[in-house]
């Protein structure tokens, strides 16, 4: 078995608020194969895009990362000084952000806004590679050279997707965190950027952290998944295990949740409320809206264990697995 | 019957660009619908970026006015609406936009803009009684007032200023929202639990919804019926059942096979359109906006627009598969073309 490319240790991002400390990355751990495929997913304000900034070393005040690792190939990106991170930045591991597509800069054209992370890091690359590399670049996510001299609002919004996905790839990163590529895109728009996304993934041999809410896409996309529940992996397993049998109650509801086109008019919601990050309930933060909760659940915080192999969930209906 | 809103025959073109190098967008062509008094309806409202679907609104929210064609607003002209008129359609037509980024201002805390109308409309005759509500508001779309208030917008994340804004909308009880994209940031957790909401307002208080989605699910699951926008053309409006589960239009067909399902055991179907289609920034005068993608196109599509063609009681389609059908006139629809119900 090939080594992880990426190891998140007990990783945990705080805002800091005039109520005291928010957590909204408590403690996460997961891993990344080379090549691998891996969604995030979690209800709104769970904490994904906390982490997805975390994983670059992106945090901006009020937020700080209180603990953990980030190893990137061993290397710790929370240690490294503030230099060597941004050597590795966009070169090894890069992120299309939250948004991305609308921030793009309105008044530089494509070509420039692509060269420009280029030249950031290849400073001595001359101006025909850069502008061959750029036509690479945008060939590889399928966009027409004449798109190099377009502005952003020339652009459709899945072609604007496309120039964030050939600026993550500028540079071939061994790892690309994307937050929610495609949640502003219509489904036929989404279903050819993620195409395109999955071949740039298999030509490079890349890893992507898929981050997003979407079900329906996680399910056709990734290979492995992890639920993000108040800053906790509540499961991770393989994409497969985790839809056909998911493990921890929130997974379960969360699963049952998508509206499809076969049943109309019944909404799944999960009843109760997210939980208060700066107050988080005692025990399992999930106590309080969980079906299957036991006496133990409001004492004792689970933590995430492996239960089968390749299974790992944070609930105390599950023991560990004897090995 | 009263209709409260409606769009007769709407064009809107943009342009941009200098003197000399002037780009005209056709975001919206000769586009018509309208909401009833008497029945409250769900419409939902699908179709890629850039099809219109946001000029559609900020229209008929009167942001913007038609280049061609009009906006009633209970029989009137909305720019011709006196003081007391428009005051009464701010209250009555409410809107959650698309982009929760940008209507907040980020100098103010969020309650600014759920106390703002509270003011404005009277609502409450305290400040105690008017924290409630907003607490009730907040509650409702699942989010917690004590971790949302006294808040700035950068604060926040994406999902929850978008629930601050169905909370405003739900707070002044008008009797139309526009619904730009209220859940597109949302889990499917709190997306059910936010179209719940609506579809409450929808069935207690009488609010007519229009809903406006890139995501045919959800708005499948909500609407009675449905009009799907291809480059600012109707292309196929009617009652949802009948168009989701058997579409007609080649373009609503590709719609509904791109829906990714959520088991990894059902393969997403391949495409066979070609993936870059460019926008369009012109009128097309010469034939079938799709037929660059699509699979059916005949010599007749690359010559004459199509026109409506009404499919059966509920429905109508602009594609020249159905020329056997008599021809609509676009303001028909929600006349004579709409939800079963
Ligand atoms: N600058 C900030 N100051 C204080 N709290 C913040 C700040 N930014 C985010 N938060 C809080 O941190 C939590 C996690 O936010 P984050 O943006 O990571 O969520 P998310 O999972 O990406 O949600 P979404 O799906 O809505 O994008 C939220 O409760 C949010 O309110
Ligand atoms: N103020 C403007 N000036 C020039 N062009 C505009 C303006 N507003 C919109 N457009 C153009 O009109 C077309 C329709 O845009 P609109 O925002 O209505 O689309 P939409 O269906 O809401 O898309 P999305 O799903 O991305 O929100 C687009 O081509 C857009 O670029
Ligand atoms: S009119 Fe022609 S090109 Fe247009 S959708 Fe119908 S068959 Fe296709
Ligand atoms: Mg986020
Ligand atoms: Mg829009």
């Amino acid at each position: 078995m090939k080594a992880d490319i990426l190891q998140v240790r007990n990783l945990r991002v705080y805002y800091q608020t005039s109520l005291g400390p928010l957590k909204a990355v408590d403690g996460v751990t997961l891993s990344l194969k080379p090549g691998e495929r891996f969604g995030l997913v979690g209800e709104s304000g769970s904490g994904k895009s906390t982490l997805a900034l975390a994983l670059m070393r992106l945090t901006k005040p009020p937020g700080y990362i209180e603990g953990g690792q980030v190893l990137l190939d061993g290397l710790d990106l929370i240690k490294v000084s503030e230099n060597e991170i941004r050597k590795v930045r966009l070169a090894q591991i890069a992120l299309v952000p939250q948004g991305a597509m609308s921030s793009l800069n309105p008044v530089m054209r494509i070509k420039d806004q692509i060269i420009d992370g280029i030249k950031d890091h290849l400073k001595k690359m001359p101006g025909s590679a850069l502008e061959e590399r750029m036509h690479e670049l945008l060939a590889k996510v399928e966009l027409k050279p004449e798109m190099a001299n377009m502005f952003p609002h020339e652009l459709s919004g899945g072609m604007k997707q496309r120039v964030c996905l050939a600026i993550a790839i500028s540079l071939s990163p061994k790892v690309i965190i994307a937050d929610e590529p495609t949640s502003a895109l219509d489904v036929v728009v989404q279903r050819q950027v993620m195409l395109t996304l999955g071949q740039v993934q298999e030509s490079l041999g890349v890893s992507i952290l898929l981050v997003g809410h979407d079900m329906g896409l996680m399910a056709q996309f990734v290979e492995r998944i992890g639920v993000l529940y108040a800053g906790k992996l509540a499961e991770v397993g393989s994409v497969r295990e985790v839809f056909k049998e998911s493990l921890h109650p929130y997974t379960r509801l969360l699963i049952a949740c998508p509206p499809s086109l076969e049943e109309k008019g019944q909404f799944k919601g999960i009843p109760g409320l997210p939980p208060l990050l700066l107050n988080p309930p005692s025990g399992c933060v999930f106590h309080p809206r969980c079906p299957q909760t036991t006496s133990r659940c409001s004492v004792k915080i689970p933590s995430l264990k492996e239960v089968y192999p390749g299974r790992w969930v944070a609930c105390h209906l599950y023991t560990e697995v004897k090995r | 019957m009263t209709v409260l809103l409606e769009a007769r025959n709407v064009t809107k073109v943009f342009s941009s660009g200098g003197l000399f190098k002037r780009k005209e967008t056709v975001a919206l062509e000769n586009v018509s619908l309208s909401i009833k008094e008497s029945s409250p309806s769900i419409t939902g409202v699908v179709g890629e970026t850039g099809s219109g679907k946001t000029t559609l609104a900020r229209l008929l929210l009167g942001f913007i006015a038609p280049t061609e064609g009009k906006v009633l607003y209970k029989g009137g002209d909305l720019k011709r609406l006196s003081r007391d008129e428009r005051l009464e359609f701010q209250r009555e037509v409410q809107v959650i936009f698309q982009d929760p980024f940008e209507v907040y201002n980020p100098f103010y805390k969020v309650d600014h803009v759920l106390t703002t109308p509270v003011a404005k409309f009277h609502l409450a005759r305290s400040k105690t009684q008017g924290r409630k509500l907003i607490e009730h508001a907040l509650q409702a779309i699942g989010l917690q007032p004590e971790e949302t208030l006294g808040r700035y917008p950068h604060q926040l994340s994406g999902g929850q200023r978008q629930r601050i804004m169905v909370a405003r909308a739900s707070l002044l009880k008008p009797r139309i929202i526009l619904a730009d994209e209220p859940v597109s940031m949302v889990d499917a957790s709190l997306r059910a639990t936010i179209l719940e909401n609506l579809r409450k307002l929808n069935q207690k208080f009488g609010i007519s919804l229009l809903y406006i989605t890139h995501d045919l699910t959800t708005a499948y699951q909500i609407s009675d019926n449905i009009i799907v926008l291809y480059q600012g053309s109707v292309v196929e409006v009617g009652d949802i059942e009948l168009v989701i589960k058997n579409p007609q239009h080649p373009y609503t067909q590709l719609l509904v096979a791109s829906i990714p399902v959520p088991d990894p055991d059902q393969r997403w179907g391949q495409d066979s359109t070609p993936v870059l289609v460019s926008k369009t920034s012109a009128k097309v005068n010469w034939g079938c906006k799709f037929v660059g993608r699509c699979p059916f196109g005949m010599p007749i599509c690359g010559k004459d627009p199509p026109p409506l063609f009404q499919t059966d009681g509920y429905r109508a389609v602009r594609c020249y598969l159905y020329k056997d059908a008599s021809v609509i006139a676009g303001n028909a629809i929600g006349k004579d073309v709409g939800p079963k119900r």
